[in-house]
C-alpha cells in the first residue's frame, strides 16, 4: 500500500475552523446495485463494472459531462480481501482471473484510478489522480481538501466495497496455532474481533441498562429507514431494499444468532459488493450545476484512542469519542444544537450509544442513549437519528450516511425526508475511535 | 481447550519467562510510578525507555464479559461457546487482561467478583496467565 501523504489531515484538536469552509461542494452522487457477493461469474456485476456505473450515475446526478471531470480519486483500499493489513485478510478459495480488463485483481476486488480511466475513455480530461486515497471516512475529507487546494475543479471520489465467495479473515494468522506480535496479548483468550464491543458491555454495567432493551429500537429503526427509498433511488443503495426485505422486528433481533454474545447477527452490518461515487467541485463551479450544492464545512481524520492496556474500556471509549466530537465541532464552528442531521457510523450497532452521547446530539447526555432510542427516533418525529438507515439498514456500503445527508439537505429524501430543519449534517464512516467525521451544510456559511 | 500459543519477542520475553515460572509481571517505569501491560518500548506516561518489571499481586476483579460464539480463530472453534472476560488488576485497575474464566459456566460470569491469577499450559513448556474466581 502506498504511503499516504499526511499534511492534509485534520487529525487533532486545536486546528480551528477549516479554512476552506464552504469553498467545496458535493454536487452529485451515484451508486451501483448492492449485491450480497459477486458471484464469480457475472461480469457486469463485478466491482469494476459497478464503479463505472456509479461514476456515470454520479455525473448524471450532478449534470456534469464526463469531459468536465479533471480529478479522479479511487480508493484502492476496501474492507476485506486484497490489501487488508496482515495475512488474516487473506480471502478463502482460489479465484481465477478472466480476459482483460479482469485479468488481475484490479477491477475485481479493487478499482484503481488507472483501471477506471482505461475503461472510461470519456473521462478524457482528468489531470489529477491520487493513488493513496483512503477509505470513505477519511477519503471524503481527502477529496474535499484536494479540491479546496486547487488540485482539481470537478472530481469524483469512488469507494468500492467488495464481498466475494467465502468468509474473510478466517485465513492467515487466524488459522494458525501461534500468536505473534500484538496478537500474543489477545488471541490466546479468543479475542480476535468481537471483543471490541466490551466497552458497550461495560457501558451497560456502568449505566444499568440492558443491551437488547437499548439496541433493539435503534436497530429496528435503522432497517426501517433503509427500506424507505423512492423510485429515483433506483436499487436504493440498499441490499435490503433491492431484495424486497420486509423489515426487522424486535423479536427477529432478540432471537437472532449470537455472534459474540450479546452481539447478535443484526448488530452487525451485512457485507455486500457495491460501489458509490461522489462528485466534488469548487463552490464556484457548483453554483450553476444541476443540483443544490451541499457544502463541506469541515472534515477530520485520525484516531483518538488512548488505550492504556489490553482492551479499551468504556471510560476510554467515551473520552476518545468525545475528542472526535470536539474536533468536528471545532472544525465546523458548530455546537450540538447546530446539527440537524446526524448520521454517525453504525457498522456495528454498539458504536451508536457512544457516538450519540459524545456528540450530545439533541441534548443526549452520558447514559441517556437507552431512553433516547426508546423514544421517537423515526424520520417523521422530532429526533430522526441515523435517518439514512446506515450500514445496518442498507448493508456495509459505508455510503448511506453520506447519501442520506446529501438527500436530506437537498430536500430530496422522499418518504425519508425529515420533518425537522435540515440545513446541516454530520456524517461518517468513523468506526471505534476514529475521528473521520464530515460536516455538511446546504448554505456555505 | 487448545488456546493459541504466544510467541515471545525481545520485548515480551521477560514477561513470558516469568509466566513460565508462574509469576504475573507487568512493566514498571523506573522514572515514574507507571505500571503497564502489555509491555511497550516506552513508558506511556513519561516516555522513558528506562523500564523494568514488577511482580503483581495476581489479584483482580471482573469488569465485564462477552461470549464467543463465532470466532475467526480456527484453533478456538471447537471450544465455543466460551466466555471472554475483562479483568482489571487490583495493583492498578487501569491495567486489564482477557480471561476465559475456566470453570465459570458460559454467560454466568459474576461481574465485579474477585479473581486471582492461575497459569495454564498451552504447549509443552509454555504457560499463559488465566484467572479464576476467589472462593
Amino acid at each position: 500500500m502506498a504511503t499516504q501523504e499526511t499534511t492534509w489531515r485534520r487529525d487533532r484538536t486545536g486546528l480551528g475552523v477549516w479554512p476552506h469552509q464552504g469553498k467545496v461542494a458535493i454536487t452529485g452522487w451515484g451508486h451501483s446495485p448492492v449485491d450480497r457477493r459477486w458471484d464469480g461469474v457475472t461480469m457486469d456485476t463485478i466491482l469494476g463494472a459497478y464503479a463505472i456505473l456509479a461514476v456515470r450515475r454520479a455525473l448524471d446526478d450532478a449534470g456534469v459531462k464526463p469531459e468536465e471531470v479533471d480529478g479522479l480519486l479511487c480508493c484502492p483500499d476496501n474492507m476485506a480481501g486484497f490489501n487488508v493489513a496482515g495475512p488474516a485478510g487473506q480471502w478463502g478459495p482460489f479465484r481465477p482471473y478472466f480476459p482483460p480488463p479482469y485479468d488481475s485483481e484490479d477491477g475485481i476486488s479493487i478499482v484503481t484510478n488507472k483501471w477506471l480511466l482505461s475503461q472510461m475513455p470519456e473521462l478524457s480530461n482528468v489531470t489529477y489522480t491520487a493513488d493513496d486515497v483512503p477509505a470513505i471516512g477519511e477519503g471524503m475529507g481527502y477529496a474535499a481538501q484536494a479540491c479546496a487546494e486547487g488540485k482539481y475543479q470537478v472530481g469524483v471520489y469512488v469507494y468500492t466495497a467488495n464481498n466475494l465467495e467465502g468468509r474473510y479473515r478466517r485465513g492467515g494468522d487466524n488459522a494458525e496455532d501461534h500468536a505473534r506480535g500484538a496478537r500474543q496479548w489477545s488471541t490466546p483468550w479468543g479475542a480476535a474481533g468481537g471483543q471490541d464491543a466490551l466497552p458497550l458491555q461495560g457501558y451497560c454495567h456502568k449505566y444499568g441498562v440492558e443491551w437488547d432493551d437499548m439496541m433493539a429500537p435503534v436497530i429496528i429503526n435503522e432497517h426501517r429507514n433503509g427500506l424507505m427509498k423512492q423510485e429515483s433511488d433506483l436499487e436504493g443503495w440498499s441490499f435490503y431494499y433491492q431484495n424486497g426485505a420486509s423489515g426487522l422486528t424486535v423479536e427477529d433481533y432478540i432471537n437472532s444468532r449470537p455472534t459474540f454474545w450479546p452481539i447478535k447477527i443484526w448488530d452487525c452490518d451485512r457485507p455486500i459488493n457495491a460501489v458509490g461515487a461522489f462528485v466534488f467541485t469548487t463552490a464556484e463551479r457548483a453554483r450553476d450545476m444541476k443540483q443544490k450544492p451541499i457544502y463541506v464545512m469541515n472534515h477530520n481524520q485520525g484516531n483518538t484512542a488512548r488505550t492504556r492496556s489490553s482492551q479499551i474500556t468504556c471510560d476510554e471509549q467515551e473520552v476518545a469519542n468525545a475528542m472526535a466530537a470536539q474536533m468536528a465541532y471545532e472544525g465546523s464552528g458548530w455546537t450540538p444544537r447546530d446539527v440537524d442531521i446526524f448520521n454517525p457510523y453504525d457498522g456495528y450497532s454498539w458504536f451508536l450509544p457512544f457516538f450519540l452521547e459524545a456528540f450530545g446530539w439533541h441534548g443526549v447526555g452520558y447514559g441517556e442513549a437507552r431512553d433516547f432510542f426508546n423514544g421517537d427516533i423515526s424520520v417523521e418525529g422530532p429526533h430522526p437519528f441515523c435517518s439514512g438507515g446506515g450500514n445496518l439498514g442498507n448493508g456495509r456500503t459505508r455510503t448511506s450516511m453520506y447519501i442520506d445527508s446529501i438527500q436530506q439537505l437537498r430536500g430530496t429524501a422522499g418518504s425519508r425526508q425529515v420533518n425537522v430543519k435540515a440545513e446541516t449534517a454530520i456524517c461518517a464512516f468513523a468506526p471505534f475511535t476514529s475521528s473521520a467525521y464530515l460536516c455538511l451544510s446546504n448554505v456555505p456559511s | 481447550m487448545p488456546k493459541m500459543i504466544p510467541v515471545p519477542d525481545d520485548l515480551s520475553k521477560p514477561f513470558w519467562d516469568a509466566v513460565n515460572e508462574r509469576k504475573l509481571m507487568v512493566q514498571s517505569c523506573n522514572d515514574c510510578p507507571t505500571l503497564q501491560y502489555p509491555p511497550r518500548p516506552r513508558c506511556q506516561d513519561c516516555n522513558s525507555e528506562n523500564l523494568g518489571w514488577k511482580e503483581t499481586s495476581g489479584k483482580g476483579h471482573i469488569s465485564t464479559f462477552m461470549v464467543s460464539t463465532d470466532t475467526r480463530l480456527q484453533r478456538r472453534v471447537p471450544d465455543q461457546p466460551f466466555n471472554i472476560a475483562l479483568i482489571s488488576l487490583d495493583d492498578d485497575p487501569r491495567i486489564n487482561f482477557y480471561s476465559n474464566l475456566p470453570g465459570v459456566p458460559v454467560r454466568e460470569v459474576p461481574v465485579g467478583a474477585a479473581v486471582e491469577v492461575i497459569f495454564e499450559e498451552v504447549a509443552p513448556g509454555q504457560l499463559i496467565h488465566e484467572w479464576k474466581l476467589v472462593e
